[in-house]
């Protein structure tokens, strides 16, 4: 006999969203079976734990060769745009797409585990790995690099937090429309390279025009790194940086679009997350 | 594969009930477990291809039920609605008087479900997704004594996609008995087990009927229906075409004689007999020299026939008179429109 499931109720919004109440212990479970299989499955393991540490490697090569300290923490945040778009979403359209494919969505549809539960559990090691990085890389890059210690780590963290929450999004609806864990290299593209553009991961906004530049601060991983980059130096650019109440302020317009994607992932998994495999 | 006198069952049965259920003379009138009315499931819109086209049916508390059928008559497809994984096109699904797809917390606690194939990651171990799944589950068994009722407690570290593929459908079964089930829903439990394991699997699926279970599943094998079922349904194209107990369906269609025909012999020489029947749909009345009458009274029929010929001094080679079975029901159903493929095994 064990213990009845510890059961938490998600708030108004998760009530609205037709959620209903989520077992932890369930998800736990979940996420426990799927930690191991990321870690036995070495290409998947390889993306989430390697990627990310030859950035960071990547990284200090930047920082000692002009020893620009903004920049340096510039670039190390765009470390957490590689995490978000390689351990959040390319690693679970992978696995979204294996665990259908495998039916083990649909085996677990036929249990007590709520739909929530089943998607949120199989994020799980995915998520803790991408959070555990971020940690890391501002230990790393604060205590070994010389980089400032985040301005307003509440923000940093919050901000990773909404990414994470909107890549998970955008994972499992891009599931829906790739058929086998190899054409999740082509299904994710579009995603990940307007992603990598819009971001600066790859190179300055500033450098673009204008209206260029507009569209490109509307995509989604874009907001979530200014986010970022307020938390911890406290700029997202050249201007000078701000203190811990001074970021918030510039935080608005980003913080608005990271929710107006979060509204867009919630709609397009609805339309497009397939359970089953197709007949 | 050993059985302890009790198998884990559902919660809340008192001994008396327990012991009704090998008394039917105690036996309170059976609750109806799953009720299913004019059910039907159409795929790919209202253009589409529709797979169940008005399925009814009605499984009583410690019942088994089979649905029989051929390929793509729309057994899974039957089944995945009363386990609510999908919402009907049209008509009702009730297990103990709620929906399944739309009451699923409510029901889902009470259910066990073994799908027709796959269902847990190929790269964990059997001792892991039984963790995994006891993990889900409120009122879980202890996972060793589930994998031993399977016998697969010695496979406890092998990855599942190491296990054969009759392995696989025991750690199905024992996955699907964890939860401490009062239904269970069973798409071909026994598909690609050896003769050995499926009588094992036959054996603790009437362990589970003693102790109250409701079972409904489906099955390619018709003695697995004819040793398990108490009541059967035979699917043909989203229909169900025949159904009730095994001696209900079997009575409906005529038993056989059949005899090598002695030579010079016209088959219009030979004495009508009692009950006879017509040959059923696609079955020959003479093949190769061989002559195969039908009735529906087989000893009359026989003595008449066997009167006849020693009366005239005949030797009827290769006498054969059987009863009708299950597989000639099942044949009538599959040869009624289309072809009967791999179905009979």
């Amino acid at each position: 006999m064990t213990a009845p499931a510890t059961t938490t109720s998600g708030g108004g919004l998760v009530r609205r969203l037709g959620l209903g109440p989520v077992s932890l212990r369930r998800i736990g479970a979940l996420g426990r079976a799927e930690m191991a299989l990321l870690l036995r499955n070495r290409t998947a393991a390889a993306t989430a734990l390697l990627l990310p540490l030859a950035t960071v490697a990547l990284f200090a090569t930047f920082v000692t060769a002009d020893g620009h300290v903004s920049t340096g923490a510039l670039l190390a945040t765009t470390m957490f745009g590689f995490l978000l778009l390689y351990v959040v979403y390319y690693n679970l359209v992978t696995t979204y797409v294996a665990r259908r494919e495998e039916r083990v969505l649909k085996r677990l549809r036929t249990g007590v585990v709520t739909d929530v539960e089943i998607l949120v559990g199989t994020a799980v090691p995915a998520l803790a790995l991408a959070l555990a990085q971020v940690l890391l890389t501002v230990v790393a890059a604060t205590v070994f690099f010389g980089l400032p210690v985040p301005v307003n780590l509440p923000l940093l963290l919050v901000a990773m937090l909404a990414g994470c929450a909107v890549f998970v999004l955008l994972a499992v609806a891009s599931s829906g429309v790739t058929r086998t864990v190899e054409t999740a290299q082509i299904t994710t593209m579009p995603v990940l390279i307007l992603s990598m553009i819009g971001s600066g991961v790859t190179g300055s906004v500033d450098s673009l025009p204008d209206g260029l530049a507009r569209v490109f601060q509307m995509l989604p991983l874009t907001p979530v790194l200014e986010l970022v980059r307020l938390g911890w130096v406290g700029t997202t650019g050249a201007d000078a940086p701000r203190d811990f109440v001074g970021v918030l302020a510039e935080a608005g317009r980003p913080a608005l679009i990271v929710l107006l994607w979060l509204a867009v992932g919630v709609s397009a998994t609805r339309r497009w997350f397939r359970w089953d495999t197709r007949r | 594969m050993a059985l302890p006198p009790v198998v884990g069952g559902p919660k809340n049965r008192s001994m008396n009930q327990t012991m009704t259920a090998t008394d039917p003379g105690l036996a309170p009138p059976d609750p109806t477990v799953v009720q299913v009315t004019d059910l039907r499931r159409r795929y790919g819109g209202s253009g589409g291809f529709e797979a169940v086209r008005g399925v009814s049916f009605s499984v009583g508390r410690g019942e088994l039920f089979a649905l029989l059928g051929t390929n793509g008559a729309g057994k899974t497809s039957t089944l995945e609605l009363v386990e609510g994984l999908d919402r009907p096109s049209g008509g009702t699904v009730r297990v103990f008087g709620r929906d399944p797809y739309r009451d699923r917390a409510a029901v889902r606690s009470r259910t066990g479900v073994m799908l027709q194939e796959g269902g847990f990651p190929a790269d964990l171990t059997v001792a892991e997704t039984a963790r995994m799944w006891a993990g889900t589950l409120p009122d879980p068994q202890p996972v060793d004594r589930v994998l031993e009722l399977v016998d697969l407690r010695h496979r406890t570290r092998t990855q599942v996609k190491q296990l054969s593929g009759g392995e696989r459908r025991r750690l199905d079964l024992a996955m699907a008995i964890l939860g401490r089930p009062d239904v269970l829903f069973l798409d071909e439990p026994t598909t690609g087990l050896d003769p050995e394991s499926r009588h094992n699997t036959w054996q603790l699926v009437r362990a589970l009927l003693v102790d109250g279970i409701t079972v409904l599943l489906t099955t390619h094998y018709l003695a697995e229906a004819a040793e398990l079922a108490d009541r059967l349904a035979i699917m043909h194209r989203g229909r169900i075409v025949t159904a009730g107990t095994v001696d209900e369906v079997v009575a409906t269609h005529p038993a056989r004689i059949g005899f090598a025909l002695p030579d010079g012999l016209d088959p219009a020489e030979l004495p009508a007999l009692p009950g006879a029947q017509p040959p059923p749909v696609g079955a020959p009345a003479a093949t190769g020299g061989r002559l195969t009458l039908y009735t529906d009274a087989l000893q009359p029929a026989l003595t008449a026939l066997l009167g006849w010929a020693n009366g005239r001094g005949l030797e009827l080679a290769g006498l054969d008179a059987r009863a009708a079975s299950l597989e000639e029901a099942f044949l009538a159903v599959a040869q009624s429109g289309g072809s009967v493929e791999e179905e009979v095994r």
